[in-house]
């Protein structure tokens, strides 16, 4: 399924994750990173005396979209209309590349500046423009150093966390032709404008994401740091913008809410430095033409499940990424998806059907921080149980699964618990079996699946009397 | 055979049908709509908060902008300032050459080698030291406070709200039932790419001055 | 009064000596400890490994044993946070509403050791005697489902002759998480290796926790470095006196 190639782990989490682990420098960049966005986020959020009703509000206006999405949809479509935009409708990555690759190419336009979007990471839309000889030129400066380096992005807010300045540097020296450059990153970020601005005054069409869209409206946002958003949609004749459905807010009301929630919970800033609004076309002011392509591609299946589709509220923060101790250290690229931690390891799988992804909801512990974090109260933790239990159906359902090893001893040990006479019977069988492996009251090695274990912990030996068996002495 | 649209409509429905979602309460939580303060306390906030996104800020009195602004271009020495066709003659300075973006005459090239663009604003939020253009009054359109390298903004007192809701009803006319483009600013470009240290700078207006009137 | 002990298969098998200082520290306060020995599971392991119908088999079980307590006290945070967060979506998926609305009754009566002292009994000085320094863990789930908030620091403060010291990066998780910490072991030991860093600077003799099921982790990862700190669960130091101290 090329089509899906980008949401699509290859090898289970686990066995990607074991190698991120090794990259010390990975190790490094993310610790520190996540270290100060989450300290610098902790900061902002605790400013404000109302952080908890804004959270619920967020809830409630993402609730909204979704849960009337269809009347929402054909609301935007009609205002971005009348506004004199152009509304197009993709099932699936194909179509959306090929709508705006029909549009580049109906205009003639060899080159295609690029903001904001992992979405258009999702669809591959790059390898479909090249497929016809348009080049797209990333501008945000953490995407142009993932395209330059031919790399994918590791983290949603931050693609290139896992490079540091002197990596970065060196791909600056090789790939934008600039010689003498030190990897100070005002330095880095001075090459990266030069680069751009040539690109940006010359460029004739720009491809976009979206953050936000309003359905009573037609308005469309993009929350952004660098100014290269407001280059890209205001500077070209020509805006395409590619949005997930789910990204619909129903009111121009609702910005109250989550131009609070969004660049106190991304970038732990009071407000990001740029935030842009237009709707439709405005005679006189920016595009002329304004194209906006709502993509679904597997976010009606997401929809279709009623404690998984809270995962459609995302609005793309990361302070789940920031605060999750198994992102911090496995990094984005051991999820093998465009939406890696926490938020991707529920929306991923969803997306692209359980037994595409089935390793992904155990890439964690439970520990519930991403909720805490969440500026829209997505419940990750539950949603990650329920798709255990979807992941868990769908493993039985086939013989081999049903009789796999696992899936007979949980039934086993479900069997036992089940009885108490064969409950103490077991207790008294671990306490015998373990006998071999015990030395000075502690097992160092466990055998088959649970070798794991004792990979790095030492485990105490099974006491000889049982706290019931203490009980009953005790009457 | 059905449309993508069709089809895309008709999953969504029927996603919803199968597994009908919980209703959602009606309101909204009571979060703040406005802190309270006193609106001096609310300039002097904003005079803060645009700072420490490292904004430089200078408030005079009514009645001293056009000194002011003068005197902010000399010291930066700007030659070829861009403005827009409605500025209020007061505050054009002597001794410049004004570009004026007639009927989006300027070029991105004349903008981008100007010395920099003067305009006003349509609202700024204390709480985040934000500036919001809506092109509006004495704003111009989007490309006139982007391309050039400098940016000097006149905010009246008058302008200034406390929190992000009241700057967002505000702006609900010009930006809902006008549809004019909105721009939020709250300091200078900037990119935290590299390491997560913010480097001030990218694209954009590299240097945001802003002088509050009143 | 008159508790209803939920001892967990966990403590019961492998951490007897939980129980019976949860069981020594209820009496030495006054109540009365009753333990319903058909109890067995909860089934959390399987509710987290995704195997629903087998944990709503124990959940029903454990409904039945235990809904006529008053009070149901259990010496683990993840435990009490199954039965107060699980039970309802696994009774509302059963489709079951007589089996929803049991556990709607119940759930409230069903506590966390320290929640039950501090909240329920409003006691924080339970009169214990622990001379040695020693560093708390929160758990994630104690921190975080039940939010039993400071009410084991409450308790540890008040314990005479304690040396109890802050542990740095205290909320963040340890790895262990059920069968996680053996499917992604790798994740796991890394998410270890901080906490015990962490807990190796407070220079304390013990870590102390609500859930044995981290301080097995924790506990297995510091014999294993031959750290020399070791790993006591709260109901043992909280039961500890001059006359029974605990080690």
């Amino acid at each position: 399924m090329s089509d899906t190639a980008s949401l699509t782990p290859r090898v289970p989490f686990p066995e990607a994750a074991r190698e991120a682990l090794r990259d010390t420098q990975l190790r490094r960049n993310l610790g520190k990173a996540t270290t100060t966005i989450r300290a610098k986020r902790h900061a902002v959020v605790s400013e404000l005396p109302d952080w908890a009703e804004l959270r619920d509000a967020g809830a409630r206006i993402k609730d909204r979209a979704l849960h009337r999405l269809d009347e929402q949809l054909l609301r935007l479509e009609d205002a971005v209309t009348r506004a004199g935009g152009a509304v197009h409708w993709a099932r699936d990555a194909a179509e959306a590349n090929g709508i705006v690759t029909g549009i580049a190419q109906r205009h003639g336009v060899r080159e295609v500046v690029k903001v904001k979007s992992i979405t258009t990471e999702e669809i591959r839309l790059n390898e479909s423009l090249e497929r016809v000889g348009i080049e797209p030129v990333e501008t945000d400066l953490a995407e142009l150093i993932v395209q330059l380096a031919g790399d994918t992005p590791s983290h949603i807010l931050v693609p290139a966390i896992h490079k540091n300045r002197a990596e970065i540097r060196e791909l600056f020296r090789r790939k934008l032709g600039v010689r003498e450059l030190t990897d100070d990153p005002a330095a880095l970020a001075e090459a990266a404008r030069r680069y751009l601005r040539e690109r940006f005054l010359r460029a004739e069409m720009a491809v976009s994401g979206a953050n936000f869209a309003v359905a009573a409206t037609g308005t469309v946002c993009v929350v952004e740091s660098e100014g290269n958003g407001r280059m890209c949609l205001t500077l070209p004749r020509l805006l395409v913008t590619v949005m997930g459905i789910e990204k619909i807010i129903p009111e121009w009301a609702d910005f109250e809410v989550l131009l609070q929630l969004l660049p106190r919970s991304s970038t732990g800033e009071r407000m990001n430095p740029y935030t842009s609004l237009w709707t439709g076309v405005t005679p006189g002011d920016g595009p002329q033409e304004f194209h906006l392509v709502l993509l679904d591609n597997g976010r009606t299946r997401v929809l279709e499940d009623a404690v998984g589709r809270q995962a459609l509220r995302c609005i793309r923060c990361s302070a789940c990424l920031n605060v999750c101790p198994v992102y911090e250290r496995a990094g984005g690229h051991a999820y093998q998806s465009v939406y890696p931690g926490p938020i991707g390891a529920i929306l991923t799988p969803q997306l692209v059907g359980i037994e595409h992804a089935p390793s992904l909801p155990f890439a964690s512990s439970l520990c519930g921080a991403c909720y805490e974090a969440c500026p829209v109260k997505i419940d990750i933790p539950t949603v990650l149980v329920h798709l255990r239990g979807k992941a868990v159906r769908a493993g039985r359902s086939g013989l081999r699964g049903r009789f796999g090893g696992e899936s007979l001893g949980m039934a086993a040990l479900g069997r036992t618990f089940s009885s108490r006479a064969r409950y103490e019977r077991a207790q008294r069988v671990a306490r015998q079996a373990q006998r071999p492996l015990v030395r000075d009251g502690w097992i160092e090695r466990l055998p088959g699946a649970l070798s794991g274990w004792t990979a790095a912990r030492d485990l105490r030996a099974v006491p000889s009397q049982s706290f019931r068996d203490w009980w009953r002495k005790r009457a | 055979m059905s449309s993508a649209r069709e089809e895309v409509l008709g999953r969504v429905r029927a996603a919803l049908a199968a597994a009908p979602p919980r209703p959602v309460d009606d309101g909204m939580p009571a979060y703040r709509r406005s802190d309270g303060e006193p609106h001096e306390a609310h300039v002097a906030l904003f005079i803060e908060r645009a700072a420490d996104y490292r904004a430089e800020v200078r408030r005079v009195p009514r009645g001293a902008e056009g000194e002011a602004i003068a005197d902010a271009l000399r010291r930066r020495g700007v030659r070829r300032l861009a403005v827009p066709s409605d500025l209020p003659a007061d505050w054009l300075p002597a001794g410049v050459e004004l570009l004026v973006d007639r009927d989006g005459g300027l070029s991105h090239a004349e903008l981008d080698a100007s010395d920099g663009v003067l305009t006003g604003c349509a609202l700024a939020i204390a709480q985040t030291g934000t500036v919001v253009l809506d092109g509006g009054a004495a704003q111009g359109r989007r490309a006139l406070t982007l391309l050039p390298d400098y940016h000097l903004c006149v905010v009246d007192a008058g302008q200034i709200v406390g929190l992000v809701p009241e700057a967002i009803e505000r702006l609900a006319g010009p930006g809902a039932e006008e549809r004019r483009p909105v721009t939020f600013v709250s300091g200078p470009s900037a990119t935290s790419d590299i390491e997560l240290n913010r480097v001030e700078g990218v694209h954009g207006p590299r240097t945001l001055q802003i002088v509050v009137v009143g | 009064m008159r508790v209803s002990l939920f001892i967990t298969c966990f403590n019961d098998t492998l951490f007897p000596e939980t129980g019976r200082a949860t069981v020594r520290l209820l009496e030495r306060l006054g109540h009365e400890v009753e333990f319903p020995e058909e109890q067995t599971c909860c089934g959390q392991m399987h509710f987290n490994s995704g195997y629903r119908d087998e944990s709503l088999a124990l959940a029903r079980r454990f409904v039945r044993v235990f809904e006529g307590a008053d009070a149901v006290v259990a010496p683990s945070g993840s435990c009490v946070g199954l039965v107060r967060d699980g039970y309802p979506a696994l009774a509302e998926e059963s489709g079951d509403a007589r089996l929803a609305e049991r556990v709607r009754e119940l759930a409230p009566r069903v506590h966390e050791l320290s929640e039950f002292l501090v909240k329920r009994l409003g006691v924080e000085d339970v009169g214990a005697y622990y001379p040695h320094r020693v560093t708390y863990h929160p758990t994630c789930h104690s921190l975080r489902v039940l939010k039993v908030g400071d009410a084991p620091l409450r308790l540890l403060r008040a314990v005479r002759g304690i040396d109890l010291v802050e542990l740095p990066a205290a909320e963040e998780c340890c790895g262990f998480g059920g069968t996680f910490a053996v499917k992604n072991a790798d994740t796991s030991i890394a998410m270890l290796s901080d906490k015990m860093r962490h807990v190796l600077d407070t220079r304390a003799e013990v870590c102390t926790a609500g859930d044995n099921s981290c301080l097995m982790h924790i506990g297995g990862g510091l014999h294993r470095s031959r750290a020399g700190v070791r790993t006591v669960h709260l109901a043992e130091i909280l039961a500890s006196t001059e006359e029974e101290p605990a080690p």
